[in-house]
């Protein structure tokens, strides 16, 4: 199934910005930061359909991902 | 020794006053909060002779505790007709506190037309007339006083806006690189402008190392304090890298960034008015990503931001005003959003309620949406020289949307709502609905929690908890801004238990005393209570305590969601 990966800020060094992904059926939120090696300790919020999540979540096909480290303003 | 410095305008007089007992144990927002209940009768005119402007540093400030050089604003605001306190950056607040000086309370108007500067020193103060800076914007003021008072001198300032009266209009206060830091809600540079005084200069000579009961106390406790500032990845990296703008990107992912007057919560330009472009802009172009507002601070959310040619633009370019323009009001340029930031610092005007008062006047049909160099154009021409024009400008959101007979006017207490939807994030709803200040996201940022995972979790979409949570930011954030540390400190503060710890420290170990968590909490409580003792008397009951309507009526997407917390359970906020 095809999800959209965006990240943020530290996040996207190295990486990308935004990118289509194909994963198994079943993938959880947790099995893509693996894949992208992101430590889940570095997460500080993750966003499936602007809606927060936790890694364990498992995706469905179409979803956006959205995935940001700790950070903050005001 | 602690004094209370008092200008009187009505007769130009000044005096120097021991600090009463009940005042002793007061700073910052408390301070001012407390003086203005005092001593301002709650219905006045803001702009006649009975309202009173307190400036008071904190209780930390002009020690070596790391981010205590803030201080506080108080007055009644002719924006909201309540009480007001803004808290800024700075220079002036460090050199006002080795002066000894808890408060400086300015009272009185005077009669004829001539303007004034106040000059503080140790020994008091002097009022000369003015005729020099009238007129010019802060920039250059600032400058005036490098030349001819001393680099070293405090500067508290008005632009145009202010010696005009708008109630748009901010008070300017001159950072470490001679830039300009902002009391920026409210109106308060128009009370300022009222007492016809253009600037207030202080001469920090005859300053003294402020007395600490405990030293090696303080020490220590400012060492841990400081170490959970730099540890916690909010307030240690991601502020020092991206600044505040940063959150459009959250909030555009979290359906909360309000875009095209409050019509919808994404932006579809997000990126490019992003705090990860304005990074990658600033380091492209020779700026600075991390840079302090003012002195002993280690959180340096500020920058320097530069034009294509390197060139100098504008410095604490922050979220809310790169929200306001580029996604509330379209602009889709963040260069141009940084010329009219340095613009709005110039001419002395908040940069919340006048960049959400132009999305109003964008719907209202007197600007194309996104015409920054139209905004441009109205700042130079019509506020600065207070055209007509100008003048509906400067009145502020509320005033432009009346004036088209508009019913979306994002407003509270007759102040801008700033960069959070409250539809899709109810806590911060509840905050601008009951804050005694009027819409604002610092009384109460319930978005820490709403939003970024910081102090637990409560999700955003649901009204349950919200009222807990914003009353317990609400009174948290009335301490905090009374011992003049920095806002941002309450991310640490969420998370690592050792960094109030370590300000309960440091105030013990300053004034020899043993205040306890409850104690600060209290501080926190007493605060709020004050304010709205004031508001209840200056006519703005519990029926003021609303968003406005449209907030009801229309959903917005992504979530499609409305504002529908009960007004009772908003109105629990107050059982405390």
């Amino acid at each position: 199934m095809k999800i959209t990966v965006k990240l943020f800020a530290t996040f996207r060094q190295g990486r990308f910005k935004i990118a289509e992904q194909d994963v198994p059926e079943g993938t959880t939120i947790a099995d893509v930061l693996d894949t992208l090696a992101i430590e889940v300790a570095d997460v500080g919020m993750l966003f499936v359909n602007g809606r927060h999540a936790e890694p364990e979540q498992r995706l469905a096909g179409g979803v956006v991902l959205a995935i940001f480290p700790l950070v903050g303003g005001g | 020794m602690d004094k209370i410095l008092r200008v009187n305008m009505t007769n130009l007089t000044v005096k120097v006053e021991p600090v009463p007992a009940d005042w002793a144990g007061l700073g910052g927002r408390a301070l001012t909060s407390t003086i203005v209940a005092a001593e301002v009768p709650p219905t006045c005119h803001p702009l006649g002779p009975n309202n009173k402007l307190v400036f008071a540093p904190g209780l930390l400030s002009g020690t070596a505790a790391s981010n205590a050089n803030r201080f506080s604003c108080g007055s009644k605001s002719p924006l909201t007709g309540g009480i007001k306190e803004c808290s800024a950056g700075g220079t002036s607040s460090r050199i006002i506190a080795r002066l000894g000086y808890k408060a400086i309370v300015v009272e009185g108007k005077p009669a004829g037309d001539t303007w004034y500067t106040v000059v503080v020193d140790k020994d008091g103060a002097t009022i000369k007339p003015e005729t020099e800076v009238l007129r010019l914007g802060t920039f250059a003021t600032v400058q005036h006083v490098n030349e001819h008072y001393g680099e070293d001198f405090g500067v508290i300032t008005l632009g145009p806006a202010g010696e005009n009266l708008m109630a748009i209009a901010n008070i300017s206060v001159k950072d470490p690189e001679s830039k300009i830091r902002s009391f920026g809600r409210g109106g308060l540079g128009a009370v300022m402008g009222s007492k016809k005084i253009k600037m207030i200069v202080i001469n920090p000579e005859g300053g003294v190392a402020l007395p600490l009961a405990d030293p090696a106390k303080f020490k220590a406790a400012n060492q841990a304090f400081t170490k959970t500032l730099l540890d916690h990845p909010v307030s240690g990296q991601g502020l020092k890298k991206y600044g505040t703008a940063v959150l459009v990107n959250v909030l555009n992912e979290a359906g909360g960034l309000p875009t095209k007057n409050f019509t919808s919560g994404q932006c579809a330009h997000h990126d490019a008015i992003s705090g990860e472009t304005m990074y990658d802009n600033i380091v492209a172009r020779g700026g600075e990503p991390s840079h302090n507002c003012s002195p002993s601070c280690q959180i340096q959310c500020s920058q320097i931001y530069n034009d294509k040619d390197g060139n100098y633009v504008t410095s604490g370019f922050e979220y809310e005003t790169i929200w306001a323009l580029g996604a509330d009001g379209m602009v889709e340029d963040l260069d141009v959003i940084a010329e009219i930031d340095n613009v709005f610092d110039d001419i002395g005007v908040d940069s919340i309620e006048t960049p959400v008062m132009f999305a109003v006047a964008m719907e209202a049909g007197l600007i194309p949406w996104g015409d920054g160099k139209r905004i441009l154009e109205l700042l130079r021409n019509d506020i600065t020289n207070a055209t007509p024009l100008g003048r509906m400008l400067g009145g502020g959101t509320g005033h432009v949307g009346r004036a088209f007979g508009m019913t979306r006017i994002p407003v509270v207490k007759n102040q801008a709502i700033p960069a959070y939807d409250p539809r899709p994030i109810k806590g911060i709803g509840v905050t601008y609905a009951t804050t005694t200040m009027g819409a604002d996201h610092t009384a109460g940022y319930a978005i820490a929690t709403n939003i970024l995972n910081v102090g637990g979790k409560v999700d955003p979409l649901s009204n349950d908890g919200q009222v807990e949570l914003s009353r317990n930011l609400q009174i948290a954030t009335a301490a905090i801004d009374s011992t003049g540390l920095c806002l941002f400190i309450a991310f640490p503060a969420l998370d690592i238990p050792a960094c109030l710890g370590g300000v309960i420290d440091m105030l013990n170990a300053r004034y020899g005393i043993n205040l306890t968590g409850d104690d600060v909490i209290g501080l926190g409580k007493q605060v709020l209570k004050i304010e709205h003792a004031f508001n209840l008397a200056a006519g703005l009951g519990p029926e003021t305590d609303r968003l406005p309507e449209f907030f009801e009526l229309e959903s917005i997407a992504p979530h499609n969601v409305k504002w529908d917390m009960d007004q009772k359970e908003l109105a629990s906020f107050w059982n405390f």
